[in-house]
């Protein structure tokens, strides 16, 4: 055995195999494999046994993706809605993204010591984390049609509906959308700062025996969320962007602005 | 994309897998669906930027090893393969059950790692993830996995490691 032996190791053999060595250590592992051809068989025996699953399992690829695996997204057992879900899959992201948002929502903890205003934050979480990620389709109606925006929203929570300015805190309003829930639909605006950070403010109304609340503050994965109830309706504002001293300094701008 | 559709772009590839770990065809699509109703109630748990395949591996991984540690300590395979060899024809008909048939012979941790290596094309760092163990006993069960496999479709029981000339 030469000293060669000790430095190409059985590490070095497979990545060999998977082709994961730079240049340089390909070079020198090839060097000794053609001074063991025992070694080189075995190595080339290995590679041809990832070709053969690759060429076998491929085949998987191409069938058509069973209707139960795409009915998923509605898990059968626990909610009613499935048909609804099944048929967004079919109708596109928009409408559907938002029903699943809301029977996701349903499935998450609901905390107990707060009824209420968890579940706010939660889903509207869940509403951001949904559509601010989208780069091609993240509102329904664009900052351009903002008049026509509010309006459409005020007419359908039921209520005066206002897109707070947030551009001197560096943040422009990208749209809004509609999004469904029971009962009564809420709204979500969307706002992006020039370094492409987002920031969604949810808006619902809230029945008449609500109270107005101080800021609270939850946080689902790494979404942050500052959440308020003020008069008729409750306001969950979410990034998973902004650190809490961003997100609380831009929510008492949007409350401020709010509340003149 | 968003995340569902993201998802559900995901699909083939994971029905891919899905069928290599457990042969059976249903089996696999239960497994995938298991693997896609749990990643669907766990997707705020996912972080954007990184990379969604391999978190849905490690959803699957998780959902493979619960069903297993449920289930009959011998699963179909035993039962079903006398049954393929007998079936195989011949030529390229006969290696693809060997095939088969070596990878589902592999304990369950080897064969995760040689699927998710060589046939996902996962790197090492990826896999060690998604397994929730060492880059070390990647390696390691790689290896085996690899020895293991190349020794049955050779209808060999040792290793060439010990032939010499």
């Amino acid at each position: 055995m030469s000293d060669e032996t000790q430095t190409i190791g059985e590490r070095d053999l497979q990545a060999w195999v998977d082709g994961r060595l730079s240049p340089e250590r390909r070079a020198e592992v090839e060097a000794w494999l053609a001074a063991h051809p025992e070694e080189a068989e075995r190595a080339a025996a290995y590679r041809s046994l990832s070709e053969q699953l690759r060429t076998h399992f491929d085949a998987v690829l191409e069938e058509p993706v069973p209707a139960r695996l795409q009915e998923t997204m509605a898990p059968r057992r626990r909610w009613r809605a499935a048909a609804a879900i099944a048929g967004w899959i079919a109708v596109g992201a928009a409408l559907g993204g938002a029903t699943v948002w809301q029977l996701q929502a349903q499935r998450g903890p609901v905390p107990v010591a707060q009824p209420e205003a968890p579940v706010i934050a939660h889903r509207a979480a869940l509403a951001h984390v949904t559509y601010a990620p989208e780069v091609r389709h993240p509102v329904e109606v664009g900052a351009d049609q903002e008049q026509h925006l509010v309006a459409w929203l005020s007419k359908r929570l039921g209520g005066d509906v206002r897109a707070p300015k947030l551009d001197a805190e560096g943040m422009a309003l990208v749209g809004g959308r509609l999004l469904p829930r029971d009962p009564g639909p809420v709204a979500q605006f969307m706002y992006q700062c020039a370094r492409g950070r987002r920031v969604t403010l949810y808006v619902r109304t809230e029945g008449p025996d609500q109270r107005e609340t101080a800021f609270r503050f939850a946080r689902e994965g790494n979404v942050r969320v500052f959440y308020w109830i003020d008069r008729k309706f409750g306001y969950a504002l979410s990034s998973a962007d902004l650190n809490r001293e961003e997100l609380l300094r831009l929510a008492n701008v949007v409350y401020q602005q709010l509340n003149p | 994309m968003s995340d569902a559709r993201s998802l559900v772009a995901l699909i083939p590839r994971l029905r891919r897998y899905a069928r290599a770990l457990v042969v059976e065809r249903g089996a696999a699509d239960d497994l995938v669906q298991d693997t896609l109703e749990r990643a669907w109630s766990k997707l705020h748990l996912f972080r954007h930027g990184t990379n969604l395949r391999a978190w849905l591996f490690t959803v699957m991984h998780n959902v493979h090893v619960n069903r297993v540690r449920a289930a009959r300590p011998t699963d179909m395979l035993e039962d079903d393969m006398p049954e393929l060899a007998q079936q195989a024809a011949q030529g390229d008909a006969l290696v693809v059950r060997d095939l088969e048939r070596a990878i589902a012979a592999l304990p369950t941790a080897q064969r995760e790692v040689l699927l998710l290596v060589a046939l996902e094309d996962l790197s090492y760092d990826e896999t060690a993830r998604v397994l929730g163990i060492p880059i070390g006993t990647v390696m390691s069960r790689l290896a085996r996995a690899r020895e293991k496999v190349r020794a049955s479709m050779d209808g060999k029981t040792g290793s060439k490691l010990q032939v010499v000339k």
